[in-house]
């Protein structure tokens, strides 16, 4: 997307570069369509937020708050939601499954891309096949697994499990060690350097384009798993952002107000997120996506 | 490894040894290196290269990766094989072996096999998908106004936390909730229960994956679109072809094997929807998937055996449309970012 001469066919000094076809006006008009479809649904959960109960039982949905400035249910979401826990369950389990992941990824990718060994095409295509079987399908026996690691309703199994079943990192490790020129381990070595110092002094650094790949993709879809907190994470003090969210739906039942800011306060975190680092994150998914 | 790589998945191409551009940047003193390693079998020349620590160096950099995908891909799948023959309730220690019984009764208990029909529903919904993920794409490849703006909006909800989609959405087809009010101030006014009947709630369900994942689709889609040189429309434009030509024969080949893989992708993703539905109405009404009936037959009503071999059958379905599609779409061309 950003090799140089794409550049600069599209800010070349023929202006526009293509024209749109057909009537502007329509194709305007289904974007904003389109964007209304998408906003419309966040925006009244995030009016709702702003309500009274009272407001948000009895007026429309498409109602204004009277109060803007009303942050009476996002108190209530931190407090009596446990949001406050649950962000930093989240956040402990993102520190340990990212940095996992990093280094898992990397050193995989080092050994198999820089070393002849017998064995290694069965360790790539043991790597390869892994990444047919779809994960929520082996919970059932995983579970078992976790279990009898005595790992269940510990914050270690879903660390574990993000570090040891992602496939797609280790593949955007290898692909991207490959562009590192073996001249530079040579000259290490030529140095005196060992395998081990090779790996931390001279590939791990230049890996940092490919790091920074891992955490945004690993990060985000970190922060929304809920599949695997809730099978693992049973306490209510170990919920996570998704869990947590979740337990909402029993004790304010149809008290919208306080399930909508809960639901708003999981969501600004990634929005912030997402207007920080935007091409990042559409090349990482995209790249990840593709694996 | 020819083998494994015909089977591979999208990057493989990248990743395998078939000689790719990525491959042949390493240098050529990489090829040299390995041809130096591989032939010490035959003399003995470079001690370095054959000392015992040399040679279990990269299993020492494995043996975390290997100790973790063998303990948590590999370990599950045999043993849910395994559980898949018996009556085992996840608990208690002794299991009967019951041969085929469990595979029986998910292909002949309409209930158990219902759950395929709601797939259906996703499946058609991926279709829409990739079908208004596909014109947007086309259209932001122009240069438009508020490009970028419209590209952010439309991705967003791909990032969303499905908690929140869950319960954003639960407010949107609620009785008086977003859906309606915006329907009455268009003029509509209709007391339809959206979650209220089973064919209802899996479209509005299935309305709400389209929600969530369009955006993915949309960027894979933009990012092909955008890697066609401009010269190739220049010229099609020289020889006189129109848009619809320039699309059917320069936009539609380049981004086949992005759409073959956001296909796949569908169609797994079909079968193994959990969080939407289960957040949203539990599977009541209906609306029970192929997961949330695994994990409730599992951890709810303690037949693994049986949800075992409800996973193997679901694991199974998904390696075959995998194989079909890499029969069908030799997998050297999808090489986006």
């Amino acid at each position: 997307m950003t090799s140089p001469d794409l550049t600069a066919a599209v800010k070349g000094p023929r202006r526009p570069r293509r024209r749109l076809p057909v009537g502007g006006a329509l194709t305007y008009l289904s974007l904003l369509v389109a964007s209304a479809v998408v906003l419309i649904p966040l925006a009244v959960v995030f009016l709702t937020s702003l309500k009274t109960s009272e407001e948000a039982a009895d007026g429309s949905a498409l109602s204004l708050p009277g109060n803007w400035f009303n942050l009476d249910n996002y108190v209530t979401a931190f407090h009596d939601g446990k949001m406050l826990t649950a962000f930093g369950n989240t956040a402990f389990i993102l520190v340990f499954s990212i940095g996992g992941t990093v280094v898992i990824g990397s050193m995989t990718a080092y050994a198999v891309d820089r070393f002849d060994f017998r064995g290694k095409k069965p360790v790539m295509a043991g790597f390869l096949i892994a990444t047919l079987v779809p994960g929520v399908t082996t919970q059932v026996a995983t579970f078992q697994v976790i279990n009898g690691m005595g790992l269940v309703d510990t914050r270690w199994a879903p660390i574990l499990l993000y570090m040891g079943t992602d496939i797609v990192s280790v593949y955007i490790f290898l692909q991207f060690i490959r562009g590192i020129p073996v001249s530079l381990d040579e000259a290490a070595r030529l140095d005196g350097a060992n395998a081990f110092t090779i790996y931390r002094k001279i590939i791990f650094p230049l890996l940092k384009p490919a790091i920074a790949t891992v955490v945004i993709i690993k990060g985000i879809t970190t922060y929304n798993d809920f599949y695997i907190p809730f099978l693992y994470l049973h306490s209510e003090d170990l919920g996570t952002v998704s869990t947590a969210l979740f337990r909402f739906k029993g004790p304010f039942g149809a008290h919208w107000e306080a399930i909508s800011a809960g639901a708003i306060l999981v969501i600004i975190p990634t929005l912030i997120v997402f207007l920080l680092l935007q091409r990042w994150i559409y090349n990482g998914f995209a790249q990840g996506a593709t694996k | 490894m020819n083998q494994t790589t015909d089977t591979a998945p999208g990057g493989a191409a990248v990743t395998g040894r078939s000689g790719t551009d990525t491959a042949e940047a390493g240098a050529a003193g990489r090829r040299r290196g390995r041809a130096g390693r591989r032939s010490p079998a035959a003399g003995r020349t470079r001690s370095w290269r054959d000392a015992p620590l040399r040679r279990i160096t990269p299993w020492l950099f494995l043996a975390a990766p290997l100790a973790l995908l063998i303990t948590f891909t590999y370990v599950p799948v045999a043993s849910m094989i395994s559980y898949g023959f018996t009556d085992w309730d996840g608990v208690s220690p002794d299991r009967e072996n019951v041969g085929f019984d469990n595979y029986v009764r998910i292909f002949t208990r309409p209930e158990l096999f219902r759950v395929f029909l709601v797939s259906g529903y996703y499946l058609a919904a991926s279709v829409v998908q990739i079908a208004v993920a596909l014109y947007f794409a086309v259209i932001l490849s122009f240069d438009l106004r508020f490009r970028n703006l419209f590209k952010g909006i439309l991705f967003f909800p791909y990032l969303i936390n499905g908690v929140a989609i869950g319960f954003v959405f639960l407010y949107f087809f609620q009785d008086g909730g977003t859906l309606d009010s915006v329907l009455t101030w268009l003029g509509v006014t209709t007391d339809h229960a959206w979650l209220g009947d089973p064919a209802s709630a899996n479209a509005s369900l299935a309305g709400v994956s389209v929600w969530r994942f369009t955006g993915l689709n949309f960027v894979l889609f933009l990012g092909a679109v955008q890697s066609i040189p401009g010269e190739l429309y220049e010229a099609a434009e020289l020889d006189g072809a129109g848009k619809w030509k320039q699309f059917r024969h320069i936009i539609a080949p380049s981004i086949k094997p992005v759409i073959s893989l956001s296909a796949i992708l569908a169609i797994s993703g079909s079968l193994s929807v959990f969080e939407i539905p289960y957040i949203m109405t539990g599977g009541a009404t209906g609306t029970q998937t192929f997961v949330i009936q695994t994990v409730k037959l599992a951890f709810q009503f303690n037949k693994t055996g049986l949800a075992s071999a409800a996973a193997v059958v679901l694991l199974l379905i998904i390696l075959l449309v995998t194989w079909i599609q890499r029969r069908l779409v030799p997998d050297d061309k999808v090489d986006l970012v």
